[in-house]
């Protein structure tokens, strides 16, 4: 429980001109939820997309200090993006499922990465689509596209799709904002599940969402790292007063 | 409701469009008293408080339907002139349709005379659909650089000058592929030079722009999340683009190959610049062929009106009409599916 999988030192992040996050630290224990909260534009969701490089993709992204896996800089001179991003895998905001059917779909990160054998991949399918709790819903529908899921179900897809390549750590922007209440309270079970297995770092807006689902919780404010703590400790005793008002609801 | 509006349709259609359904403030309704029942719930409804609006409403109204019937009649009257000219080689010449389409001898001078098509059709499919079959790699691959590669050079530099060649007049597309092409495939290939492939590589870039632009279009449509979401797997760029973009924009890059086939289909004086105008079927790319424009522009001069010599042209330019029909049918076909 105390082992960090994820260290992150004096991390510092610029949008050309923006600072957009202030020398965060912060220590993200292995199998556990840590929940990103805060108003929006407080540097949460850049700062998740950090962890598995996705701001590189972004033109005019600085980015200094260090964020280790496992011991390792991710920004090292020697770090694999590709593999980076194979071990820290990614759910959006928004589901967005390929325009294929839902077989390759889930398929399509063990072929990314080399898997050919037909039934080594029927395998990991059914695996990822039990491990994100969808395959009773999908398993005689395998061959058709993923578009005609519901948006639920999509977002189920895609956990599963990251799961398939067998990441340490999931990373979660904002997963469930884009859903139902019923397809959100699924996710969330699905999240406490996968926590035996995975770590797991989700970004949310809701306040309550991070109270239900996660262990930790880290408050941002202004791209600063305002507070991290035990969920229970961080709402129900906050050491920080600009937590305090935000979880009271005096702002955000 | 649907009885107010069935009684007064019939009488004010037809004659004065314009005016009449601007009076009673309903253009839509006289379309669809058959329909109405079924619809049934939103029909436009009759409104005396419309009248009252300004008369800029009203002469909007009026100017737009104007433009519309307009519009409306040139293309009939250009179908109905060119299918009843077309169709009178068979009706009145008595040629026969299946020789027209299948004949392969184009004699129309000849003791005893021949309208044999085919050669032309011919010309025109192979030419355009080898055109094709150059163009649309290039324009995949330069849609790709112009926004998965460097988006700011492409969009800034690379985009304007593949626009460009749209607006290059065809003439001198013939003029260059007649100094350039036809002698340079005259050096490495047997023949004069003169033929199809010399036809098909002019009009490959002719058409260039058109595919190019739709698929960078289409590229740059895509939803962000796709191309995330295979990063986020751990894709390299060239796996994001050959296993995740490519399948999402071929629909779409088959409305512009199509397209440019259609504007192929019709391209005239450069074709006919480089192709050589023989009127037969050649058994290579590098003989001199012909296609249906080429030989209308060819021998419109020299026929007489009314004579089966000119409406024979006709019906070749009937048959390009129904080409062109075709490609929108299945442009709009594909369109169609790739909303799905």
């Amino acid at each position: 429980m105390t082992t960090s999988i994820m260290e992150i030192d004096r991390l510092n992040l610029h949008y050309s001109e923006f600072h957009a996050l202030k020398n965060i630290e912060l220590d993200i224990p292995e199998k556990t939820i840590t929940a990103f909260i805060g108003p929006s534009g407080c540097g949460k969701s850049t700062f998740l997309r950090t962890l598995n490089r996705m701001n590189d993709l972004v033109a005019g992204v600085k980015i200094d200090g260090s964020v280790k896996l496992d011991g390792e800089d991710i920004y090292g001179a020697e770090t694999d993006v590709e593999s980076l991003r194979k071990r820290v895998g990614m759910v959006f905001q928004q589901p967005n499922p390929f325009p294929k059917s839902i077989f390759d779909n889930v398929a399509y990160g063990p072929r990314l990465h080399g898997i050919r054998d037909k039934a080594t991949l029927n395998e990991i399918v059914e695996r990822s689509l039990r491990g994100a709790s969808l395959w009773e819903e999908v398993k005689d529908l395998l061959g058709k596209s993923a578009l005609s899921l519901s948006g639920g179900q999509q977002q189920r897809l895609c956990i599963a799709r990251a799961l398939a390549v067998e990441p340490e750590v999931l990373l979660m922007d904002e997963a469930t904002s884009a859903l139902d209440p019923i397809s959100t309270l699924k996710i969330e079970e699905l999240v406490r599940e996968l926590k035996k297995e995975y770590t797991i770092v989700m970004v949310t807006h809701n306040m309550h969402q991070a109270a239900r689902v996660s262990d930790r919780t880290v408050f941002f404010l202004n791209g600063e790292l305002v507070e991290a703590d035990e969920t229970e400790k961080l709402f129900s005793n906050p050491s920080d007063a600009r937590t305090e008002d935000y979880i009271t609801g005096r702002f955000g | 409701m649907k009885a107010t509006l069935d009684p007064a349709r019939p009488g004010s259609e037809g004659a004065e469009p314009t005016s009449r359904a601007e009076a009673s403030s309903e253009p839509r309704a006289e379309a669809s008293p058959a329909s109405a029942a079924p619809s049934g719930g939103t029909p436009p409804r009759p409104t005396a408080r419309r009248k009252s609006r300004s008369g800029g409403e009203w002469f909007g109204k009026t100017y737009t339907l104007i433009c519309v019937a307009v519009l409306i009649v040139t293309i009939f009257s250009i179908v109905y002139f060119v299918a009843s000219k077309g169709l009178s080689t068979f009706f009145v010449n008595g040629v026969s349709l299946k020789e027209f389409l299948f004949g392969t001898k184009w004699a129309p001078d000849g003791e005893p005379q021949s309208f044999g098509a085919l050669p032309f059709i011919t010309g025109s499919f192979v030419t355009s659909i080898l055109a094709a079959c150059i163009s649309a790699p290039l324009a995949f691959c330069a849609a790709i650089f112009m926004t998965e590669l460097m988006p700011k050079f492409g969009k800034r530099v690379m985009q304007p000058v593949i626009e460009l060649l749209a607006g290059i007049p065809s003439v001198v597309y013939g003029f260059v592929g007649l100094t350039v092409i036809v002698p340079f495939f005259r050096a490495i290939f047997p023949g004069q030079g003169l033929g199809l492939a010399a036809g098909a590589v002019v009009l490959s870039i002719m058409i260039l722009p058109t595919i190019t632009t739709i698929a960078t279009d289409a590229m740059s449509n895509l939803p962000r999340g796709l191309k995330e979401g295979s990063y986020a797997l751990g894709a390299t760029r060239w796996q994001t683009i050959s296993r995740s973009i490519l399948p999402a924009v071929i629909p779409s890059m088959l409305t512009g190959v199509v397209l440019g086939i259609a504007r192929a289909f019709g391209e005239a004086l450069a074709v006919q610049m480089v192709i050589g105008n023989a009127p037969h079927i050649p058994s290579s790319l590098f003989e001199s062929a012909s296609t249906l424009t080429s030989v209308i522009t060819l021998s419109m001069g020299n026929t007489i009106m009314g004579q089966v010599q000119n409406n024979v042209l006709w019906s070749l330019a009937l048959v390009l009409l129904v080409m062109t029909f075709v490609f929108v049918a299945i442009v709009r076909v594909l369109e169609r599916r790739s909303l799905r």
